[in-house]
C-alpha cells in the first residue's frame, strides 16, 4: 500500500500530539490541577493513529474510557480537549465528560464510552444509519481486549455481520484489562480469531507499527465502504502507563516487559525509523514536534484562561428537547 | 368518530410517522412477523429494510438504535416485553440516558422504545414487570404509559417526532380496548395529564390500566354521593404536577393508583410531590393503590389481587372521606 508523503507527516504529526498531550496532562494531574478516573494512550499511538488515517474525516468512530488519544487521532484540535479536561465551558463535552469521555463531534466522534464494551451496539448502529440512509460513511469502533469479553461484544458482530454493517471493530489489545492479563481472561490466544465465529475477517496486526495498522484498517474500511460487511482489527500494543493514573498496584507487570516496550517498541521511534528509510528526515521530524509543543502550550493556554460552567450547566443538556411540566 | 383498539392505533401511529418521516424505522424481536400485534402489516408496507427483525441480542439492537439515533434516524425499537429492557439496561442508562448530557449537547438521540407490560395474564414473576419506576429514577429518558387508544396513538407520534429517548409503557391489558381516535395527524403532546372526569371531594391520579378501574371507582363513589375527580398522568417523565397540584387543590384528598410495586413507584412520586407542595390543601393522608412489594405469582388465584381495582380504589377514597 502506498502512503502519500503528506499522509505519513500528518501521522507522525498525530502522533506526536497524543504523546506530548499524555506527558503534559498526566503532570498536571500530578500536580492537582486535572483530577478524575485517568487514562492515558501513551504507547498506543500506532494503534490509534493508524486506524484513524485510514478513515475520511466524515466517517465515524466510536471509543472507549482511554479517551485522549481518539479524537486527536482523527484530527481534533487540542484545545477543546484540554479545556475539556480543566471542567471549563469550552471543553469538547463543554465540562460535562472529562477524561474517561473525551469527544469531539465535528471529527466523527460518537463518543468515548466510558463502560467497558457499551460502544460497541453504539457503532453498529451508526453504521446502519448510514446504510439506511445509503451513505458510504464507515464507522469504526474501538474498544480493548478487556470489552471483547462483553455480550455486546457478540451481539454487535454478529449485527454487524448480518446485517452487512459498514463497520469496523478495533481491538487495541494490550494485554490487560484494567490489572489482569488477556491471557487469563481470554480463552482465544488472538481475538481476532473471534472474527470465524461472525463469518468476518478478522487480523491481527503489530500494533507498535502505524502503517502496518493502517495498511490492516484500510483494507478493512474498503471493505465496508463497498458494502461488503464488517470487520475485525486486532492490534498487539501496550500502555507505558499503568491502568489509571494513580493506581498504586503496579507489580501485575513485570518491570522488564514494560522496559521493553518502552525501549524497543516506542511506536514513534519505530516510525521514526521506517520514516528515515522512506527518505523523511529527521530533522523535519523535529520540526513537527516543536510545532505540536507551541500548539500545546497555546491550548494550555486556552484551558487555563476558559471560564467554568456557570452552576445551572449541571441543569442544561439533560434534553435535546426539554418538556417543561 | 371512528374508534380503533389500542393496538390498531398504535400501528396507525406507525405507519403515519413512517410515512412522513424516511428517517423512522422499526427493529426488534419478531416486529415483521407482528408477535406483538402494533407492527402487524408494516413490512409489507416499508420493506425488510425499515421493518428489521433483530437477533434475541436487547443489548446490541437497543445500543444500535442509539447509534442510529445519533446519525441522524428516528428508531423505534420495540422490546417485545417491558422486562426485556433489563437485559440492555446498561445501553439504556449509560449511552441512551445520558449521551446528550455527557457530550455536552453534541449528540442527540430520537430514539423511541416500545414496551408492552403483560401483567395480569399468569406470567408470573420474570414476565410481568411493569418496570417503569426504575427508569424514571434515570435523569434523561422521557417516559409514557398511554391509557387509551387516542392517547396510545397521538403520544407514540409525538415520541417518535421528539428529539430525545422515549420509553412508552404499553398496558397490555388495554390492547383491546376500544375507543375513538380522531381523524388526521392527531398529535398528543408529550407531559401533559388528562381530567379525565371532574370531581369535588377526592383526585384519582390514576396510570396506565389503572385508569380505567379509576373511572370505574368513580362511578361508584358517585352512587354513594362522593364526587371524585379522576386525573390520567399520561406521562411518567416529564410528570405534570400542576395539574395534579391543581386538582389536590379543589379537592383535597389524594388517591393514587398506579400498577407498579409500591416501593419508589410513581404513586410514592406523586404521593411525595404533593406532601411537599399540597400538603396545606390536604384534608387526609394520600393513599396509595399499588402492587405490594412482593413478586408476582403464576397462579391467577394469587396474582390478580395484588393489582389496583375499581374496588381498591373506591375502598381508598371512601376511607379518606371517612
Amino acid at each position: 500500500m502506498t502512503v502519500s508523503g503528506g499522509d505519513l507527516r500528518e501521522m507522525y504529526r498525530r502522533m506526536s500530539r497524543i504523546r506530548q498531550f499524555e506527558a503534559t496532562t498526566k503532570e498536571l494531574l500530578l500536580a492537582g490541577e486535572l483530577y478524575g478516573a485517568f487514562h492515558t494512550s501513551t504507547g498506543q499511538e500506532a494503534s490509534i493513529v493508524g486506524a484513524c488515517m485510514a478513515l475520511r474525516d466524515d466517517d465515524y468512530m466510536v471509543g472507549t474510557h482511554r479517551s485522549h488519544g481518539h479524537p486527536i487521532g482523527k484530527g481534533a484540535a487540542l484545545d477543546g480537549l484540554l479545556a475539556e479536561l480543566m471542567g471549563k465551558e469550552t471543553g469538547v463535552n463543554q465540562g460535562k465528560g472529562g477524561s474517561m469521555h473525551l469527544s469531539d463531534f465535528s471529527v466523527g466522534s460518537l463518543g468515548e464510552t466510558s463502560i467497558v464494551g457499551s460502544g460497541l451496539p453504539v457503532a453498529a448502529g451508526a453504521a446502519l444509519g448510514s446504510k439506511l440512509q445509503g451513505i458510504d460513511r464507515v464507522t469504526l469502533c474501538f474498544f480493548g481486549d478487556g470489552a471483547s469479553n462483553q455480550g455486546t461484544f457478540h451481539e454487535s458482530l454478529n449485527l454487524a455481520a448480518i446485517w452487512t454493517l459498514p463497520a469496523v471493530y478495533v481491538c487495541e489489545n494490550n494485554g490487560y484489562g484494567e490489572l489482569t492479563a488477556a491471557h487469563k481472561t481470554t480463552a482465544v490466544e488472538e481475538v481476532s480469531e473471534r472474527a470465524a465465529g461472525y463469518g468476518m475477517p478478522g487480523v491481527t496486526v503489530d500494533g507498535q507499527d502505524v502503517l502496518a495498522v493502517y495498511e490492516a484498517v484500510s483494507e478493512a474500511v474498503t471493505r465496508a465502504r463497498r458494502g461488503e460487511g464488517p470487520s475485525l482489527v486486532e492490534t498487539m500494543t501496550y500502555r507505558f502507563d499503568n491502568h489509571a493514573i494513580g493506581i498504586r498496584i503496579e507489580n501485575y507487570r513485570d518491570p522488564a516487559e514494560i522496559e521493553h516496550w518502552r525501549t524497543q517498541r516506542d511506536p514513534l521511534v519505530l516510525f521514526r525509523d521506517a520514516l528515515g528509510e522512506r527518505g523523511v528526515d529527521g530533522d523535519e521530524l523535529d520540526v513537527i514536534d516543536k510545532e505540536v509543543e507551541a500548539e500545546l502550550a497555546e491550548a494550555l493556554d486556552f484551558a487555563r484562561s476558559s471560564p467554568a460552567p456557570p452552576p445551572e450547566a449541571a441543569f442544561t443538556h439533560l434534553f435535546t428537547n426539554p418538556i417543561d411540566a | 368518530m371512528r374508534t380503533l383498539t389500542y393496538l390498531e392505533a398504535l400501528n396507525e401511529a406507525l405507519v403515519e410517522e413512517m410515512e412522513r418521516d424516511q428517517s423512522v424505522f422499526v427493529m426488534g424481536e419478531d416486529v415483521t412477523w407482528g408477535l406483538m400485534g402494533s407492527t402487524t402489516g408494516l413490512v409489507d408496507k416499508f420493506g425488510q429494510e425499515r421493518v428489521r427483525d433483530t437477533p434475541i441480542s436487547e443489548a446490541g439492537f437497543v445500543g444500535a438504535g442509539a447509534g442510529a439515533a445519533m446519525v441522524g434516524m428516528r428508531p423505534v425499537v420495540h422490546m417485545l416485553i417491558a422486562p426485556f429492557v433489563y437485559v440492555a439496561f446498561d445501553q439504556l442508562v449509560s449511552i441512551i440516558a445520558k449521551s446528550t448530557y455527557l457530550y455536552g449537547g453534541q449528540a442527540k438521540l430520537p430514539i423511541t422504545l416500545m414496551a408492552p407490560m403483560l401483567y395480569n395474564r399468569g406470567n408470573a414473576a420474570q414476565h410481568s414487570d411493569r418496570p417503569y419506576p426504575a427508569l424514571m429514577t434515570i435523569p434523561g429518558l422521557k417516559l409514557i404509559a398511554p391509557a387509551t387508544p387516542a392517547d396510545a396513538k397521538g403520544m407514540l407520534k409525538a415520541a417518535i417526532r421528539d428529539d430525545d429517548p422515549v420509553i412508552s409503557f404499553e398496558d397490555g391489558g388495554l390492547w383491546g380496548q376500544r375507543g375513538e381516535v380522531p381523524d388526521g395527524d392527531h398529535v398528543v403532546p408529550l407531559g401533559v395529564a388528562d381530567v379525565k372526569r371532574e370531581g369535588d371531594d377526592v383526585t384519582v391520579v390514576a396510570l396506565a390500566g389503572a385508569v380505567a378501574h379509576a373511572l370505574t371507582a368513580a362511578e361508584e363513589l358517585a352512587d354513594e354521593g362522593i364526587s371524585a375527580e379522576v386525573v390520567d398522568l399520561r406521562s411518567i417523565v416529564p410528570l405534570d404536577r400542576r395539574t395534579v397540584l391543581a386538582s389536590v387543590a379543589k379537592t383535597g384528598r389524594l388517591v393514587v393508583a398506579d400498577p407498579a410495586h409500591e416501593m419508589g413507584s410513581v404513586a410514592s412520586e406523586v404521593a411525595a410531590i404533593v406532601a411537599g407542595e399540597g400538603f396545606w390543601d390536604l384534608q387526609a393522608p394520600i393513599a396509595r393503590v399499588t402492587t405490594p412489594h412482593t413478586q408476582i405469582p403464576y397462579s391467577a388465584a394469587l396474582e390478580r389481587p395484588l393489582y389496583p381495582s375499581a374496588d381498591r380504589i373506591a375502598a381508598a377514597a371512601r376511607e379518606l372521606m371517612a
